[in-house]
């Protein structure tokens, strides 16, 4: 029964997405209707579209999934990801809208008139955009087999296909409609069982979330393991194993076969290899390093740094910013976006946190990115329970479509001005192009945590597009060269980093930490380059930068003639 | 086919119209410093550099301020280790600060610059169009 409401929530999700794409696509006629809705869309159709787009699977069951095995260091990410449009409002809302670019290469080459630096920033947007899309999918992966028990290929594949037809059929301006409708479906999915679930909790008696004791099965509790799985038992506990009788798991490092197993009340959790257990008291107290993360006070600076400077960099952001008529409305639209996130993002730690009580069993399969998922069926149950949980399969859903589609609009549009001749078929063939890739990437590598995936993509974004935007906007002595070493130390460092942190290369100590969380130190070094590099090569500074800061910084009104 | 027999021109071709609309109004720039803006004298680079620089040390100065206030919090949890642990209203300081505070704080934050920001260009469009 619980299935067939979780298989209506995605196909009811999938048919409304696609048929107000197509209502949209009898609107776009030409190739820039396609690319940016033709600058029609209003600001509180354009701040709902952007939020609809920015809260991806990271922000619908990733930071529940971090918050739940990490703790409270992990209330950075969301914080970060609000706190990204604050700077990006701050630093280049207004003069990017000014600037009439569409994507950041746009801008590299109206800024810095350089074909090379433009084709340099092509591959970064597109290799940030696929770094960002594989873990939409494996999401969308993740979420099927929670919902239905299908193949994580599944959902992958089911979310590569509708965001392709819908983006190749429809162009931007039905991604606006899409993107602004799923931002409110989101909201609703992931607030309405969240005050379910308090009231439940404060039914059960509040009970406590910051006690001495690490998580324990409240009652007797039987896990159902797919695969085989090594988990750290801390104390002794026999288990009844399906068709094999009781088994005594000593303290130590077990191996659980595919099977079930059922622990008794009260027993201690044991935990996947991956995550430490910690107590309630350490999980809620910062810097504690709650499930094994070492160094905590790095890992949070260099996520701060991350996610505040990163957010401005990430492409399928900038490519909405010139759906705003003019500057100002940028502004306006990016100070909406801070609310609407602002109230999203309110949500996602209150099942990270029920689920240390009530789902404690994902820290044995390690599947904690779906504790937003479970938790309506283990806390309220019945009718319920399962109605609850279709709506947040549906937001769930509403969230690998919209940030997946988003970002294959511009890693699509990208390919077409830089790859491919700019005409509507080709912006079609681009899509494929753009969605197939990271399929593969997605189907092959086993899954990290979402959210840490989606820390990485932001981590290369503030290493690259960052200095290369703020630098570009307020900086006159900027030059190609300067901005091409940036880019270059700064990206491909990130990309070291990212691919060793995707391989597992160092997974103790400070280079695991340097590694996993690399803005730290990349995001210094790109500014630094770009800086050091333009000042040695001052010839260099385009002529007409006089002329381009005008453009960027004067406001429209005045009616000048650099305004398009 | 009037414009043909008064002219030696051809015609103009059909052009596909795909640039927008654009919300400002084209003016011919026709007072002083208005063109001195647009056509990049003395005047005009002197007036745009100040707007600039405004908008910049506004966009800084907020920077800085949140900056700190946010970026502050992770070292007062390892320097004064108490501030973990201190509750307010049955909720941990740390959660309450970063699950539910820092939101409302954010789009105050991100209000007062537009409001500023705007201010600054009026002041500029007014000093622009006043000579």
């Amino acid at each position: 029964m619980r299935h067939s409401y979780d298989l209506a929530a995605v196909a009811l999700v999938v048919v409304l997405t696609l048929g107000i794409g197509f209502y949209g696509l009898r609107l776009a006629r030409t190739t820039s209707d396609f690319l940016v809705a033709s600058r029609a869309v209003s600001p509180l159709w354009n701040a709902s579209a952007i939020s609809g787009e920015y809260l991806s699977a990271a922000s619908f069951l990733g930071i529940a999934g971090l918050v739940f095995a990490y703790g409270a260091d992990m209330l950075w990410y969301p914080v970060g990801f609000v706190a990204g449009y604050l700077v990006l409002l701050l630093m280049v809302a207004a003069p990017l809208r000014r600037s009439g670019a569409y994507t950041v290469p746009d801008f590299a080459e109206a800024r810095l008139g350089s074909p090379a630096v433009r084709r340099l920033a092509s591959v970064f947007v597109v290799a940030i955009g696929w770094l960002y899309l594989v873990p939409q999918l494996q999401g969308a992966g993740l979420t099927l087999r929670a919902a239905t028990g299908a193949p994580v290929e599944v959902g992958a594949v089911l979310v590569a296909v509708v965001v392709t037809v819908n983006v190749a059929g429809g162009g931007m301006r039905s991604a606006t409609f899409v993107q602004a409708f799923q931002y409110w479906l989101k909201l609703t999915a992931i607030t309405v069982p969240a005050l379910f679930l308090l009231l439940a909790w404060q039914g059960d008696g509040s009970p406590d979330l910051a006690g001495p004791d690490g998580p324990v099965f409240r009652e007797t509790t039987s896990v159902q393991l797919d695969s085989a799985v090594t988990v750290e038992v801390t104390v002794p506990v026999t288990v009844q194993l399906a068709g094999a009788g009781p088994r005594l798991l000593e303290p130590g490092l077990q191996t659980l076969a595919a099977g079930t197993v059922v622990f008794p009340a009260g027993a201690a959790v044991p935990h996947v290899d991956d995550i430490s257990s910690a107590t309630g008291e350490q999980w809620a107290r910062p810097l504690s390093g709650a499930g094994g993360l070492e160094h905590p006070l790095y890992a949070t600076y260099a996520l701060v740094l991350a996610t505040f400077l990163g957010t401005m960099g990430l492409p399928h952001v900038l490519v909405r910013f010139y759906t705003n008529p003019d500057g100002a409305a940028a502004r306006r639209t990016t100070l909406v976006v801070l609310a609407l996130l602002g109230a999203f993002y309110l949500v996602p730690t209150v099942y990270g946190a029920l689920g240390r009580l009530y789902t404690p069993e994902l820290l044995l399969t390690g599947r904690t990115d779906t504790v937003v998922l479970v938790l309506p069926g283990a806390l309220i149950g019945g009718l319920g329970g399962d109605l609850l949980e279709a709506l947040l399969v549906a937001g769930a859903f509403a969230a690998f479509l919209s940030t997946s589609s988003g970002l294959l609009v511009s890693t699509a549009g990208v390919l077409v001005q830089d790859v491919l001749r700019g005409t509507v078929r080709d912006f079609r063939r681009a899509s494929v192009a753009a969605a197939a890739i990271p399929l593969a990437i997605a189907l092959m590598l086993s899954s990290l945590p979402i959210g840490q995936v989606v820390g990485l993509a932001f981590a290369m974004a503030a290493a690259t597009f960052c200095p290369l935007l703020v630098l570009g906007i307020w900086w006159r002595g900027l030059t190609p060269p300067g901005a091409a070493a940036g880019l270059l130390a700064g990206g491909g460092l990130s990309a070291a980093a990212v691919l060793s942190t995707l391989a597992g290369l160092a997974d103790r100590g400070w280079p695991a930490a340097l590694l996993a969380q690399p803005a730290a130190w990349t995001v210094p070094t790109a500014f630094a380059v770009m800086v050091v590099v333009s000042l040695a090569t001052r010839s260099r500074v385009p002529a007409d930068v006089g002329r381009t800061m005008l453009r960027l910084h004067a406001p429209e009104s005045l009616g000048l003639s650099r305004h398009r | 086919m009037k414009e043909r027999e008064q002219g030696a021109e051809e015609p103009p071709k059909r052009v596909a119209v795909t640039s927008p609309r654009t919300v400002a109004v084209r003016r011919p720039p026709g007072r002083q410093t208005l063109r001195a803006l647009d056509e990049q004298d003395v005047v005009g680079e002197l007036l745009i550099r100040s707007l600039i620089r405004a908008q910049l040390l506004l966009g800084l100065r907020l920077a800085v301020v949140f900056g700190s206030l946010l970026g502050g919090l992770p070292l007062a949890f390892a320097v004064v280790p108490a501030t973990r642990d201190v509750t307010l209203f049955g909720i941990a300081l740390p959660w309450l600060v970063l699950g539910l505070l820092v939101y409302p704080t954010l789009v105050g934050g991100g209000w007062l610059y537009v409001r500023q920001a705007e201010r600054n260009e009026r002041d500029f469009v007014e000093l622009v169009e006043r000579s």
